[in-house]
């Protein structure tokens, strides 16, 4: 019997604690299940999905940098169509709510995915992502194009009634009025933030470490950047914000709520620890006991700055 | 699949910057096979990150074996690991060598570290009442592993140590000792060397089995990172990890 309420609301969204698993780290549930028990989280965001199958790019990928990584996968995904013929019975099977994530290149893609996948019951909200780094004719020019996420919210937003949350580009000089143009466009929360542009290279060689030659950059060492982007969201634009940016422990997620998260994602920590997830919600309640905190949402926003 | 804290036994210095390092984990030792991974986390800190993939090198009761030669940080910290100091292990992953089938002779082709795989291998092999024969490669003397090998065949780049060319040079000069028997070739190596190896086996109608490796972050399918290029499907890749790391040589293009 839980002591605290966990449990939180990311706008329309109800979530039975504040732990989502981040797009791109979960795959499509069936490999994680194996480490945690799925019923336990707050919820999953299905690895993003495009209209029709992408195979990503060549290797390398991935590469390890100080406290951190660099990945380009490029949107490797199974396309909608599998997605719902093949992974969504699976995900069925538990009773944990599924974010999707969408992918696309176009503005009409996005359409055409979220009007497919709205029909799913399954679904309980869709994240856009409009800030993929790592794919030439797409993500990046949307993340970095005010109007265009804007345009994007409001189209996607007429072809559902599910929540919808965008997930917006760190790589940018003020989020907060992409915060601004998803709130005025109907957007009901964002999600920050996505990886950050970076690269490495092989000083013997002299080529990029990574085929893509650059990549996003996750992990611990994006955290207080993350931190500070979801602040600068919270001061100035009255909308939800779920955070995300190398959280690897509990303290982390009390950190990023004080910031003025209302839930938050786990990425790049999945890979390391798949059993983060589990041993986070220990800690957070054992927090909450500890200092008195009856409603861990009470926690959102709370930072004080005198 | 599973996370272990298991406590390293021995950490043995094999000499030229390799070191083995024997772990005590009965779970992973009963249920390991040949070719198949483990992810190892190095260090509770955030630096390295990553967990550090490594095939199991060999099985003796209780206890596994990994093979690595000091290269960065990760290699630095576990070469340094003593005896009850624990290493957080997830494993086994991936596919392993399919080494009961109908053949009397297994040929094990290793370049440099390549070797990491085989003696686990070899013992498997042996008790599956198979011949082997081992043919092992390097750049110079000093990168020829010939830990846990039988029946041994040498190339080194540079002539230092056995026949002076590489091993697939090697292999095709003793292309006599394949002729009369059904083999099966067990491989692992660099890519270059596995690209030449593929040739040969293509050419000469040799059954072959690669051990591949790609750079991955999770090991076990979920941050798809570790592509490799099948040879039937072009609009998918296949991952390291899951659908491998061991693979039909005809399967994928190396």
């Amino acid at each position: 019997m839980n002591k605290v309420d966990l449990s939180v609301s990311v706008g329309p969204l109800k979530l039975r604690n504040p732990i989502l698993l981040a797009s791109g780290t979960v795959g499509y549930g069936n490999e994680m299940s194996e480490h945690i028990d799925l019923n336990k989280i707050g919820g999953i965001v299905t690895k993003s999905l495009s209209l029709k199958p992408r195979k990503g790019n060549p290797p390398q990928r991935i590469v390890e940098t100080p406290a951190g990584m660099l990945n380009a996968i490029g949107l490797a995904n199974v396309g909608v169509e599998v997605f719902l013929k093949e992974k969504i019975p699976f995900l069925k099977k538990f009773d944990v709510p599924l974010i999707c994530n969408i992918a696309a290149s176009t503005i009409e893609e996005y359409i055409e995915c979220t009007k497919i996948l709205t029909e799913e019951r399954s679904i309980s909200a869709f994240e856009i992502n409009v800030s993929c780094p790592n794919v030439k004719e797409g993500g990046l020019q949307f993340g970095n194009d005010i109007s265009a996420v804007g345009k994007i919210t409001a189209k996607v937003k007429a072809v559902t009634n599910k929540p919808l949350i965008i997930k917006l580009s760190p790589n940018v000089s003020y989020i907060s009025d992409f915060a601004k143009v998803v709130k005025d466009e109907g957007g009901d929360a964002v999600s920050a933030i996505n990886t950050l542009v970076g690269t490495s290279f092989n000083i013997f060689t002299r080529r990029p470490k990574i085929y893509n030659v650059t990549g996003g950059l996750s992990g611990p060492a994006i955290k207080p950047v993350a931190l500070a982007k979801v602040l600068e969201i919270n001061q100035r634009v009255p909308i939800p914000v779920i955070g995300i940016g190398g959280i690897m422990n509990w303290q982390d997620v009390i950190e990023f709520m004080i910031a003025g998260s209302s839930a938050i994602q786990l990425g790049t920590v999945n890979f390391i620890n798949p059993k983060a997830s589990e041993e986070i919600l220990k800690g957070l309640e054992e927090y909450c006991i500890k200092y008195n905190v009856k409603k861990i949402s009470e926690l959102t926003g709370s930072l004080k700055l005198k | 699949m599973l996370t272990t804290e298991a406590p390293v036994a021995k950490t043995i210095e094999l000499g030229n910057n390799i070191y083995l390092l024997k772990i005590l984990s009965p779970n992973i030792a009963s249920n390991i096979k040949p070719g198949q991974f483990l992810n190892v986390r190095v260090s509770e800190t955030y630096y390295p990150l990553l967990r550090r993939p490594f095939s199991v090198c060999d099985v003796t009761g209780d206890h596994i074996f990994i093979m690595f030669n000091v290269l960065g940080e990760g290699t630095k910290i576990l070469a340094h690991k003593h005896k009850g100091q624990t290493i957080d292990i997830l494993g086994p992953l991936g596919n392993g060598f399919t080494y009961a089938d109908d053949f009397e002779t297994a040929v094990i082709v290793a370049g440099g570290l390549g070797a990491a795989p085989f003696p686990y291998l070899i013992r498997e092999l042996k008790r599956n009442k198979k011949n082997i024969i081992s043919f092992v490669g390097g750049k110079t003397e000093s990168d020829v592993i010939t830990y846990g090998m039988e029946n041994i065949f040498i190339s080194t780049d540079d002539g230092s140590l056995g026949l002076k060319g590489t091993v697939v040079n090697l292999l095709n000069r003793n292309i006599n000792l394949l002729k009369n028997e059904k083999v099966k070739i067990f491989s692992c190596g660099p890519n270059a060397m596995l690209r030449a190896l593929k040739e040969f086996c293509l050419k000469n109608n040799l059954e072959c089995e690669v051990s591949t490796e790609c750079a991955m972050a999770c090991g076990f399918g979920i941050c798809q990172g570790c592509p490799i290029e099948s040879t039937h499907n072009h609009e998918k890749y296949l991952l390291v990890c899951k659908d491998g790391p061991v693979f039909n040589v005809k399967d994928v293009e190396i």
